[in-house]
């Protein structure tokens, strides 16, 4: 209703424009608006439709390896016909075995614990950074920024140059005398906690830098002046106001993290399970696009939950701004 | 039981030798890096007493109040509070709070959460704090805002919150970092009034920073003007007004008249001063004696000065020269008179009558005239 008085009150200004200004106005606003709602039309819910009936359909030994295939060859009833093949027999067929389960369980938990560990460590990065002088912090941005400057892929490749038995981590702990044998790293559920904590620090440290930057430090010293030691205070004042960058900062790391396939396949090795692995493999090596195009679309049902947590959260954050 | 303002008429321990001193600043030096924001400082303020800082920004009265509040300690020199020396202490264990400029309201908590937050620091018991809280909204009249997060109040509304958050804990002293500046020139007026009032209710020290003269004329009952780091004067409204010391200060508070001379007689109770142009007047000794052909200025208020169409009668001193500039102010106008000897001279006159008897344009002859004891005799 506001909206509605307030178009009332700037009406009579407008009209004093020519016609053909406000029509253009109005124009540009509203193709502002179309653009991305067509580019997630085009790009991200016809390709949704397509992989869900897929998932839908049965697989086959043919050019696409699935049926039915939707197409007008038999005409508008054909096309109509190939509806009545669809089912769910390949998410059944998902519950039936423990396989999927554990892979989904499994990925959940090491997005979660790799979250967690990239908070841990990217917070203090990002308060650092936040409390450093203003003339260097550009500086500090651009050096957390610097990696993307590098290839995604040769970077993990790196971490295995680091990490393998005879790689750079254990010749420096050897030649220290710290350890007497190499230690096991690669091939196991740490090497794919380094990497996804590597990988994803960035999308920590930005946005908790964002929001711990423009917090008036006024009041820290409020708190202390009012009898608050310096930890309190930081839990007191600090963390919480820091709370919408820590939630955007965790779900940028949490959300790609639940379906990594490059970090657990380079630095997991074969016995690590991961559902981005699994979905790869169906895929791949069993060609069989319905299942993974199944596996695809539960995943992400698994990870609209945090995604719409994540919108309440900035939702809430852009009211308390008001 | 004595009223507030006979409280405040009889309270001058400054003027008392016995008196003991509450903050004491010795001999306080703070450096950053290169520059010295406060340089050799010695100060010291009574209990209950009202004390205002005063200066431009950068001449070190914040950072005074900082070194007080323990955010910075100081390069040299000690601080002491009640005889205890505040070195090494942390703010958060000092027995004085502060109202910062910014107000520095916790956003994410509700009125009475702020308030409530440095008695629950303390470990105050919470049916304690409850009622102190209660207490605290209904001195700052906020009753009805105690569940009200920060940025649902007015800036009026936010000053008072931060006044009653940092006076909840009863600290000994309470330091103002400009606590009227976010405030538009109306309530900010009233507002003075209420903090003269609560400061004599609650019977606390306070010190105010504050860079409006104005301000400190009305609410302190001394001042401490400050230039690059220095004290140049301490002493009431009245005195800083009527009796300053130093060029500094008399240009600082007010507006001010400077007549540049030379000593030319000096007698027990008057001395001569002879202009550059060779016009002399005569002025009562006060403050700084002067010594024989020292080189001074005459400091001397607008409205000290009456101008006029002929030379009055019984003048002693009274100058020539021509109605340069009026301005018209409703209660007052202010003329500006361009003297012979080409000095331009400030003078401001009540308009007690709606009808002026002896009416001045622009371009008129006019005398601007004085009494000898109506300003004061300043080393140059």
């Amino acid at each position: 209703m506001s909206n509605i008085a307030v178009a009332d009150a700037a009406a009579p200004s407008t009209a004093a424009q020519p016609f053909m200004t406000r029509l253009g106005a109005g124009f540009v606003s509203r193709l502002v608006i179309i653009v991305p709602y067509l580019w997630l039309l085009f790009f991200f819910l016809v390709p949704f439709i397509i992989v869900f009936k897929i998932s839908l359909s049965q697989t086959a030994i043919a050019m696409p390896p699935y049926t039915p295939v939707l197409d007008f060859r038999d005409g508008i009833s054909g096309f109509f016909a190939g509806f009545r093949d669809l089912n769910f027999d390949n998410y059944v067929w998902l519950t039936q075995d423990a396989l999927y389960f554990r892979a989904y369980l499994t990925s959940v938990v090491i997005a979660a614990i790799s979250t967690v560990l990239t908070l841990l460590v990217g917070y203090p990065i990002a308060y650092g950074m936040a409390r450093a002088p203003a003339t260097i912090r550009p500086t500090l941005l651009m050096l957390v920024i610097l990696p993307f400057w590098t290839s995604f892929l040769i970077r993990v490749y790196a971490w295995i140059g680091i990490l393998k038995p005879e790689g750079l981590l254990n010749q420096l702990l050897l030649s220290l005398h710290i350890v007497n044998q190499p230690l096991v790293i690669l091939n196991t559920y740490t090497a794919i906690f380094i990497g996804i904590v590597y990988s994803y620090l960035p999308f920590m440290v930005l946005p908790l830098y964002s929001s711990l930057e423009k917090m008036d430090y006024s009041l820290i010293e409020a708190a202390k002046d009012l009898g608050c030691p310096p930890t309190a205070a930081f839990w007191k004042i600090t963390f919480p106001l820091s709370l919408p960058g820590v939630i955007a900062g965790c779900l940028l790391v949490f959300i790609p993290a639940v379906g990594e396939f490059v970090i657990p396949d380079l630095l997991g090795g074969s016995q690590t399970l991961m559902i981005g692995k699994t979905l790869w493999n169906e895929f791949f090596a069993n060609r069989d696009w319905p299942v993974s195009s199944a596996v695809a679309v539960i995943l992400l049902l698994l990870l609209i939950v945090p995604i719409v947590l994540f919108q309440q959260a900035q939702a809430r954050a852009q009211e308390q701004d008001k | 039981m004595k009223s507030l303002g006979s409280i405040r008429r009889d309270f001058v321990p400054w003027n008392d030798p016995n008196a003991k001193p509450y903050i004491q600043f010795d001999k306080v030096t703070k450096k950053f890096g290169d520059f010295t924001a406060v340089n050799n400082l010695s100060l010291t303020i009574f209990e209950r007493e009202f004390f205002a800082l005063l200066g431009a920004s950068g001449c070190g009265k914040s950072t005074l109040l900082r070194m007080l509040a323990g955010f910075e300690e100081p390069t040299a020199g000690r601080i002491l509070l009640d005889g205890q020396d505040l070195r090494g202490i942390p703010p958060y264990r000092r027995p004085v709070n502060m109202m910062f400029q910014s107000y520095a309201l916790f956003p994410h908590m509700t009125v009475e959460n702020n308030i409530a937050f440095g008695l629950k620091q303390e470990g105050m018991p919470k049916p304690d704090i409850e009622k102190r809280v209660a207490d605290m909204l209904k001195l700052v009249k906020l009753e009805q805002f105690a569940k009200r997060k920060p940025h649902q109040l007015s800036g009026g509304q936010r000053q008072r919150v931060a006044l009653a958050r940092s006076v909840a804990k009863r600290p000994k002293v309470l330091l103002l970092d400009e606590p009227l500046g976010a405030l538009d020139k109306k309530l900010r007026e009233e507002t003075q009034f209420e903090l003269m009032d609560l400061q004599q209710e609650l019977g606390l020290t306070f010190v105010v920073v504050t860079h409006d003269q104005e301000e400190a004329m009305t609410m302190a009952d001394r001042i401490a003007i400050m230039d690059k780091g220095e004290v140049m004067q301490v002493a009431t409204p009245a005195e800083v007004y009527e009796a300053p010391t130093s060029r500094f200060v008399a240009h600082f508070v007010g507006n001010v008249n400077m007549f540049e001379g030379k000593v030319a007689e000096q007698s027990a109770n008057t001395t001569r001063i002879t202009g550059p142009s060779g016009a002399q007047i005569v002025v009562e000794n006060g403050g700084a004696a002067a010594t024989a052909d020292a080189d001074i200025v005459f400091a001397i208020r607008p409205e000290k000065i009456r101008v006029s169409s002929k030379k009055p009668a019984d003048a002693v001193n009274a100058l020539e020269g021509e109605v340069y500039d009026i301005a018209y102010l409703g209660d007052m106008t202010v003329y500006h008179v361009r003297l012979d000897d080409g000095q331009i001279v400030r003078a401001s006159a009540l308009n007690a009558a709606r009808v002026t008897e002896d009416p001045l344009t622009w371009n008129d002859r006019a005398w601007v005239s004085f009494r000898p004891d109506a300003g004061v005799v300043l080393a140059r």
